[in-house]
């Protein structure tokens, strides 16, 4: 094993020479910095840029705290970039009376800061939804409820970026293109009409931007997203997801409610291209997987 | 209006100040290498994140030299560890460097390559990289200059403009390099770099050694890659993180042991029904294999490992 031959001695003393000179300039430099950043310099602000997502969504309607209507679970940090799980509970008991009919998500820093629109109707009683979604960078990640006497109610939580190589994006595209429109429900073990049922909805789609241009193909790489997965159980709807390209990959939809009856799940989606994909699936009768 | 002029007096100085700055910055200090076989030299990165402090110098790089051409394999978390990296070719040779293989999409080894065009190389990727760069590399310079500051400064992307779909070869006099381009694993495009020669594979990113693996590619297909690899008629293996391992076969074998025991743990979860937030705080508490930056990755690969074996 032979180390890197070592400098010359003149290579050595011009080396020396031009790191004297560099620290040299590096405190000339930073003398002028101390002097240019007296005056107040401009910082990025997230609270402004709230407030603009804030008007165009709701206008100047008064949006009051989630306490007692919803609660926002998400991590304190976003582990992947790509999959950042979050969970909004329902914390009073929904009813045809007063019940949440549609639920904003927001993550304020994303280039499409609403992830997903969930409308609701009163007649499912439901106390948890959690789904996953892409977080790019430092945000505030928002759940606005409203319900059907239409107050607004929010819910706000700041989740830190992810580090190292994590990225907001595919980790396999073409896999994910390969696989595309295939749906899997995981049903609890035991199901029973009267009892909470906890049920995840999977959907394979690369839920793509379109906003990176590939260098080489001299092109952007089109969107390609869901616009809207409709979820009916036993007959009548469950929920309804306007979706973004703030969902992660393979979007997933978790839902905690109490049925009626048994009843089978049908599942219809469209992504933005126009492509439809339907599915029914038949509720495991007292168990199932 | 003097503290107009004031400013634009202060920002002129500040401009030629700074333009005299990089010209002396030219004059980088080159990377340290040493030579692990003839002709295969290999710079170690530091086992630790990227940061101002480690000047995001993490990733482990090198080059080979032939009789008539150099090429070389990654370039660095940014321009100024991509010139380092050419200043120590210089120390070594003045052959011309013919290629620039990026081992895969990661920041690290990819953001150096600007300090590279001078020479004219052909820039070698996988047949997937250039959609990989689509998609990620402005997050990563907008990362890196973040993470970086001043150091990130001049980090440019540039695109392979050679790319592998299976196999190639490189002929740099005297000795052929053998390019591999895997299957989804480590990430969904990363390529290996045989010098016969020698029998060195650099493995990159396929290898992770002391350093827990990430998994930003496929869990099953890493797990296959390990197992391929096995069998790989290879003197030494150069991974992408940590030093050159003496038994390359026990490092591989200990990677496919973490990667089998997330997977394993993952899955018990999944059968459990539980959620990602259940399995990262469950298989987030133990590190029995010792890995560095194990608080910083293990929730990542646990989610990524998730939401990939769910399907199955």
């Amino acid at each position: 094993m032979r180390i890197q031959t070592v400098p010359e001695s003149a290579q050595v003393r011009w080396a020396w020479e031009v790191s004297r000179l560099r620290l040299l300039l590096l405190v000339v430099l930073l003398g002028i910095a101390s002097v240019a950043l007296a005056e107040p310099a401009a910082e990025p602000d997230q609270q402004a840029h709230w407030r603009e997502i804030r008007s165009a969504l709701f206008g100047d309607r008064q949006i009051q705290d989630a306490d007692g209507v919803i609660a926002l679970e998400t991590p304190y940090r976003a582990l992947d970039a790509a999959v950042v799980p979050i969970e909004i509970k329902a914390t009073f008991a929904q009813t045809p009376e007063r019940y949440i009919k549609n639920l904003h998500l927001v993550i304020d820093m994303n280039p499409a800061p609403v992830a997903g629109v969930f409308h609701f109707t009163g007649d499912r009683r439901w106390s948890s939804l959690g789904t996953r979604v892409r977080i790019d960078s430092y945000s505030h990640v928002r759940a606005i409820a409203e319900t059907n006497d239409g107050e607004l109610y929010m819910a706000a939580n700041f989740v830190k970026a992810s580090g190292g190589c994590s990225a907001p994006s595919s980790k396999d595209p073409a896999a994910a293109e390969a696989n595309l429109g295939r749906m899997k429900v995981r049903w609890p073990e035991h199901v029973e009409a009267g009892e909470p049922l906890a049920l995840q909805l999977l959907i394979r789609h690369p839920n793509s931007s379109g906003l990176q241009f590939d260098q080489i193909a001299r092109r952007y790489i089109p969107p390609d997203y869901l616009l809207e997965i409709e979820m009916d159980y036993a007959g009548g709807p469950l929920l309804r997801l306007d979706g973004n390209i703030s969902i992660s990959e393979d979007p997933s939809i978790r839902l905690t409610f109490v049925p009626d009856r048994l009843g089978e799940l049908a599942v219809r989606a469209r992504d933005s291209t126009g492509r439809t994909f339907s599915e029914r699936f038949a509720a495991p009768a007292g168990h199932g997987g | 209006m003097p503290v107009q002029c004031r400013r634009a007096n202060l920002a002129s100085l500040f401009a030629a100040v700074a333009a005299l700055w990089s010209a002396l910055a030219q004059a980088v200090d080159p990377l340290p290498v040493s030579e692990i076989a003839p002709g295969v030299f290999f710079h170690a990165g530091a086992q630790e994140d990227a940061s101002a402090s480690n000047h995001g110098r993490i990733a482990n790089l090198g080059f080979i030299v032939g009789t008539e051409r150099v090429a070389v394999i990654d370039t660095g978390g940014s321009l100024e560890e991509g010139q380092a990296l050419r200043a120590a070719v210089r120390g070594v040779t003045d052959l011309p460097i013919a290629y620039v293989i990026l081992t895969h999409v990661h920041p690290d080894h990819i953001l150096g390559a600007a300090a590279f065009e001078q020479d004219r190389p052909a820039f070698v990727g996988h047949a997937h990289l250039p959609d990989a760069m689509a998609r990620r590399g402005e997050g990563y310079l907008a990362r890196a200059r973040d993470t970086l500051g001043p150091i990130a400064e001049g980090s440019r992307l540039v695109a392979p403009n050679r790319t592998v779909a299976d196999r190639i070869e490189l002929d740099l006099g005297g000795r052929v390099l053998e390019l591999r381009a895997h299957p989804t694993a480590h990430t969904d495009s990363d390529l290996t770099v045989f010098d016969r020669r020698t029998g060195t594979l650099w493995l990159s990113d396929l290898l992770f050694v002391e350093r827990i693996p990430a998994l930003d590619g496929s869990l099953l297909g890493w797990l296959n890659v390990c197992d391929a690899l096995m069998a790989f008629p290879a003197q030494r293996v150069v991974p992408g993180h940590g030093p050159v391992p003496a038994d390359w076969r026990a490092a591989l074998a200990r990677q496919r042991r973490y990667l089998d025991g997330l997977a394993q743990g993952v899955r018990r979860v999944i059968r459990a029904r539980g959620t990602i937030e259940q399995a990262v705080a469950e298989l987030g508490r133990e590190n029995p294999g010792g890995w560095l930056l194990f608080d910083a990755y293990q929730g990542r690969n646990v989610t990524a490992a998730f939401v990939e074996l769910e399907w199955e």
